[in-house]
């Protein structure tokens, strides 16, 4: 691991002077469910063309966490957010923000693969209608072009019009993956994208994540410590709506032997006190 | 502790259990006693002039009911196309857009009230809007009674159709960047067609069988009609008159036509229930 990202909390940036430049920087960032509070004063940068992974027991914020960079959450109206998450230094919880290019410069993919009822093609397609004006040809060459990004387009090239529900649960989630690049976005997240899925799709994917990180800034959630040691250049780890550490990979893995799985509660409990003596336990 | 004897609570769970089946077999058997009754007397007034030909004035045997059949269905479809879009956009503010707002819960009350408001006042709405300013009977406002009685069949249907699709599908064409209204109309709809295709046929299969409301509104006629902009004739009045006459003709057809509008509704509730199956697989 070439960077190393000293954890300063108080400053404004994770990463020294010299560091990968931040794409997306959290401040201050509090998220409440109704009245109940899930997330903590979350501070955190997002290294431009890296992978950085959240992960932390369930139940921790990481999928909320991820949820406010694209105001996914803005669906449900008792849902809300305070801070700031700066995109290239603009703040996407301004409410001047223009949500619909937001979505498009940041793309997701959610934990099941969820296909639209649509075939493969309009699946891709989709997307990319909402916000570019192409002509046929045009179109076919983006669908192609992202379904090869995926690594689906060998598998699907001959049913392309079939419905999107015919494909298998891994290609599925490629299918989605698809769906997400094709609209040229410069930011991927990933909430659990192998949570649902076996184990050999799961391989798939983990080399397409270690490709797309070439072109696009990733963020993944994921509960498997393995996935995250394999796929991630950064880690954030999450406890009780806390960020409780935050750096390189290689680093953050040495410094705890004990993420092979979810560390048990008392581990987690002492390097939350240690970490962050303001925050008591809410246990 | 001593035990209770099992042989009362034994007794007990056989009389429920014989009263429910029971019950249950009383409400199969009377749908299948109207059927038969309707079958054996109607079958032999259908037949070929019966759905080409004109009605008899009294006394003269013969002809058909092919005005009424034609006025049905017309106003039927009249009554789909002003209820529909309406319900259909309805119910999507209901699930869709109005995040449970005062607004929502007063239409989703009211549509409630309306589906179970008596239709023959629904007829006297329709007869004093448009019937008594126009001064005579006309096929629209037939058809105007025939959509309200549609509309929160539709309304309400839509909403559940909507709501059953997860949350998650919202979120991933949201996800992309798309509008609201294009998630709505492009992804959900799509999702939830089935369903809606549905809560339509239930909401046609409930009026066309409907003659209260077109009572004071569409009346009837013996004769062809060229709009419906007169009075409009069809099967569900036109059973009325005939089974009231005194000419055994008459009643003959009306046992025909009662045939035809059973046969009619029960086609569309399996195919209703023919698509809605049709989506689970």
């Amino acid at each position: 691991m070439m960077e190393h990202v000293h954890r300063q909390p108080d400053m404004p940036s994770y990463f020294e002077t010299l560091g990968p430049r931040p794409k997306i920087s959290v401040r201050n960032l509090n998220f409440f469910y109704g009245d109940h509070q899930a997330l903590f004063d979350n501070q955190l940068d997002i290294a431009e063309q890296k992978v950085t992974a959240i992960i932390g027991p369930s139940g921790c914020g990481k999928s909320t966490h991820l949820r406010i960079y694209n105001r996914i959450f803005e669906l449900y109206p008792e849902y809300r957010a305070t801070g700031e998450v700066f995109l290239d230094g603009q703040n996407v919880l301004d409410p001047a923000q223009d949500l619909m290019e937001l979505r498009r410069r940041m793309g997701m993919v959610f934990q099941r693969p969820i296909p639209f009822p649509l075939t493969v093609f309009e699946n891709v397609s989709f997307g990319l209608r909402q916000h570019y004006r192409l002509n046929r040809s045009e179109m076919a060459d983006r669908v192609e072009a992202a379904l090869k990004g995926a690594a689906l387009w060998e598998e699907v090239k001959d049913r392309l019009h079939r419905p999107g529900t015919s494909l298998s649960g891994g290609q599925q989630q490629r299918l989605c993956i698809a769906r997400a690049i094709v609209v040229e976005p410069e930011v991927l997240l990933m909430d659990e994208p192998c949570s649902a899925i076996d184990p050999v799709a799961t391989m798939k994917i983990e080399e397409l994540i270690k490709e797309l990180k070439s072109r696009y800034t990733i963020v993944i959630v994921t509960h498997n410590m393995q996935q995250a040691q394999r796929v991630s250049d950064f880690t954030a780890f999450f406890y009780q709506g806390r960020i409780i550490d935050f750096g390189a990979t290689a680093d953050i893995f040495s410094k705890y032997s004990l993420l092979e799985e979810v560390p048990a509660k008392e581990q987690l409990d002492a390097l939350l006190a240690q970490e962050r003596p303001d925050a008591r336990s809410l246990s | 502790m001593k035990r209770r004897p099992s042989t009362g609570r034994r007794a007990v769970n056989l009389l429920v259990t014989i009263w429910a089946a029971g019950s249950a077999l009383i409400g199969i058997g009377i749908l299948f006693w109207i059927i038969f009754v309707v079958v054996s007397r109607g079958l032999g007034a259908v037949n070929l002039p019966f759905f080409t030909q004109l009605p008899t004035p009294p006394g003269v045997l013969g002809g058909g009911l092919i005005n009424a059949i034609a006025g049905t269905m017309v106003l039927t479809c009249a009554a789909t196309l002003l209820a529909v879009p309406l319900g259909l956009f309805a119910g999507v503010y209901l699930a869709e857009f109005s995040e449970d707002s005062k607004l929502a819960d007063f239409s989703r009350f009211s549509a409630n009230v309306l589906m179970g408001m008596p239709s023959i006042i629904v007829g006297v709405f329709a007869y004093t809007l448009i019937v008594v300013p126009l001064g005579h009977f006309s096929g629209y406002a037939g058809a105007l009674a025939l959509g309200i009685l549609m509309l929160p069949v539709v309304t309400r249907t839509t909403e559940d159709m909507l709501r059953l699709v997860p949350n998650t599908l919202r979120e991933s064409a949201l996800a992309l960047g798309a509008p609201r209204w294009k998630v709505t109309l492009a992804i959900v709809f799509r999702a939830a067609k089935s369903g809606l295709i549905t809560g339509v046929l239930l909401a046609v299969a409930r009026v066309s069988g409907e003659t209260a409301p077109l009572l004071f509104t569409a009346l009837n006629s013996p004769y062809w009609f060229h709009s419906l902009g007169e009075p409009t004739p069809n099967l569900t009045v036109t059973i009325f008159n005939y089974a009231m006459s005194p000419y055994p003709d008459w009643q003959q057809k009306a046992w025909g036509a009662s045939l035809l509008i059973t046969a009619g509704v029960l086609v569309i509730t399996l195919l209703a229930r023919f698509t809605l199956r049709e989506k689970k697989l």
